[in-house]
């Protein structure tokens, strides 16, 4: 808005370009302002409680009060030595690695099938690996809470993996299959005809050119996974426990502001992921 | 004769699928399949624990008050979600990326945190009751609908605004001008022409928020009362506290099913809009 000004000395050169096309881009079609104070509003409810968490984290306070009192980076340092949120972390981290690294492995082998595949049964089996997207995951979580309580698997490793890894695959089917619409399979030709077999080719021809999406659907599965918690609850056994469902116990059955400074942590680093990752798909296109 | 035989030999990309499909099926289909059977008296054929559903007087309370909640929400979003949508429509490339950036962050705001907020937002003594009280109320919305219902609009509101951005940013704005410049009234104008034309956006936008919306738990857990539960409470208390497996699932057949009627549905009248792509899309950030 600044540039419309007309304080720069009237012989400038480039200065009357611009003002002249915005002013007439204002005068027929304009943006009213009303539309302007709505748009900020509701971009302001989109981020409000991001803007509660930080200031949260810095209380002295020993319950939620809001605002906080004094500063001090006690809320860190208890998060940073108590036993208990230490291990969920560490539950967490463990579990969102090996989920993801499963999801990504079989959610790319299901991409690259899907891509060379048409017809009915395709589309089913594509619309098979995408449902558990929109499935609520409160239905998925007391039917795999049943059966696992029959297979032994609740409150174990496995349980919390391949459970989070099921959730992972269509995140990774979108994003590889994103990354494969960009993919001339002429190549794959190209390099069969030079002498590769289809594991080399894949190695050296395919795998380069769809990285990106690999990564990102690898990153994605872990963020879910990460931050999953209503399958979590169900799984969780008294010792061994992911990081939100330590967070849910913080605020139901202790009241623990030490989840103010776990809040903190998650949303920027999780944040500064996304970022790089949006960064990185700008530079690349 | 080479094309037939190409057909019937099955292709080899089929072996491709065969982890994903079988970690599939392990994980959600036999589950799921086992919660059917279950609820259908394990052999017995018997549609008791549905009878039981609409005659037990607690289900269908909580299921109507899920309703109500959700249509609230999916009114909020709406409400709140088309002038948003149609303003980035509007402004320049740069603007639209920050708008774009602003709504997908209730996607990358953890699921824990961002209800830590919203307690602390809505408790007793926090900002929106003092809000409340300068004007002399003591409207407290920690632990009713309410506040659920304004978290939830918040964190749904991207499912609104992206089918209807897609949707808003195919129309054609110099038909809009045209009709002005033939002496329509801005708002005749907006009304005969632009509404018309953004409708499959609004539906498949209003399907998916309120679909969504069905299947909330933490939230209606953490910023609810226990006195007025949702159907994802009814749903988990039925398991863990009832053991009654049967019960929860004919419960969780009959959210699945709706869910999954009116995804398919919001899909199917979104046209090139795909509900699930949407989502998918959202999640991932791959919007271009």
């Amino acid at each position: 808005m600044t540039a419309t000004k007309t304080d720069n000395p009237p012989g400038t050169q480039r200065r009357p370009a611009p003002a002249r096309r915005r002013r007439r881009a204002t005068s027929v079609d304009p943006i009213p302002w009303w539309l302007k104070l709505v748009g900020a509003l509701v971009a302001l409810y989109f981020i409000l409680p991001t803007l509660f968490v930080i200031p949260m984290s810095f209380s002295t306070a020993s319950t939620f009060q809001f605002p906080p009192t004094g500063f001090s980076l006690k809320l860190y340092e208890n998060f940073f030595t108590d036993p208990t949120w230490l291990a969920s972390l560490r539950t967490s981290v463990l579990v969102g690695v090996l989920a993801a690294s499963l999801a990504t492995v079989v959610g790319t082998a299901a991409a690259i099938g899907l891509h060379s595949l048409t017809g009915r049964l395709a589309r089913l089996a594509r619309t098979l690996l995408m449902v558990s997207i929109v499935t609520p995951s409160i239905v998925i979580a007391v039917a795999v809470y049943i059966s696992f309580l029959k297979w032994h698997l609740v409150g174990t490793l496995s349980g919390y993996v391949l459970a989070h890894a099921a959730i992972g695959v269509p995140f990774v089917l979108v994003s590889v299959t994103s990354a494969l619409s960009g993919f001339d399979p002429k190549l794959l030709r190209a390099s069969a005809s030079l002498g590769a077999t289809p594991i080399r080719t894949f190695l050296f021809v395919t795998m380069p050119l769809i990285s990106r999406g690999i990564v990102t659907g690898a990153i994605f599965a872990f963020v879910t996974s990460f931050d999953e918690v209503v399958i979590a609850l169900f799984l969780r056994a008294p010792t061994f426990q992911t990081l939100p469902v330590q967070m849910y116990n913080s605020v139901t059955v202790e009241i623990d502001p030490t989840i103010a400074a776990s809040s903190s942590l998650v949303v920027v680093a999780v944040t500064v992921i996304c970022l790089v990752l949006f960064v990185g798909n700008r530079k690349s296109r | 004769m080479p094309g037939l035989l190409r057909r019937l030999r099955p292709r080899p990309q089929w072996l491709l699928l065969v982890p994903a499909l079988t970690l599939l099926a392990w994980i959600l289909l036999v589950p799921l399949g086992n919660s059917f059977l279950r609820s259908v008296g394990n052999g017995d054929w018997t549609l008791r624990h549905y009878e039981s559903l609409f005659t037990d007087g607690v289900t269908m309370r909580v299921l109507v008050r899920t309703a109500l909640t959700a249509a609230a929400v999916t009114v909020i979003a709406f409400l709140l979600g088309y002038p948003y949508a149609y303003l980035m429509t509007r402004v320049g490339p740069r603007m639209r990326g920050v708008l774009l950036i602003i709504v997908l962050i209730p996607f990358w705001t953890s699921v824990m945190a961002r209800n830590y907020a919203w307690i602390v937002i809505l408790q007793r003594n926090g900002p929106v009751h003092s809000f409340f009280e300068l004007f002399g109320l003591d409207v407290v919305l920690y632990g009713t609908v309410a506040g659920v219902t304004v978290a939830m609009s918040q964190v749904l509101l991207p499912f609104m605004v992206l089918p209807l951005f897609s949707a808003l940013s195919g129309i054609d704005r110099r038909l809009l001008l045209a009709a002005r410049g033939l002496g329509s009234h801005p708002l005749v104008a907006f009304w005969k022409i632009y509404w018309p034309l953004s409708r499959a956006g609004v539906v498949a936008g209003l399907i998916l928020v309120f679909t969504l919306s069905l299947g909330f738990y933490v939230t209606p857990a953490l910023l609810g009362s226990p006195q007025q539960s949702l159907v994802a409470q009814l749903l988990g208390q039925r398991t863990t506290l009832l053991l009654d497996f049967s019960g929860a699932g004919a419960l969780g057949m009959l959210v699945l099913v709706v869910t999954l009627v009116l995804v398919a549905w919001a899909n199917r009248l979104g046209g090139t809009i795909s509900a699930i792509g949407v989502v998918a899309a959202a999640r991932t950030k791959d919007q271009p």
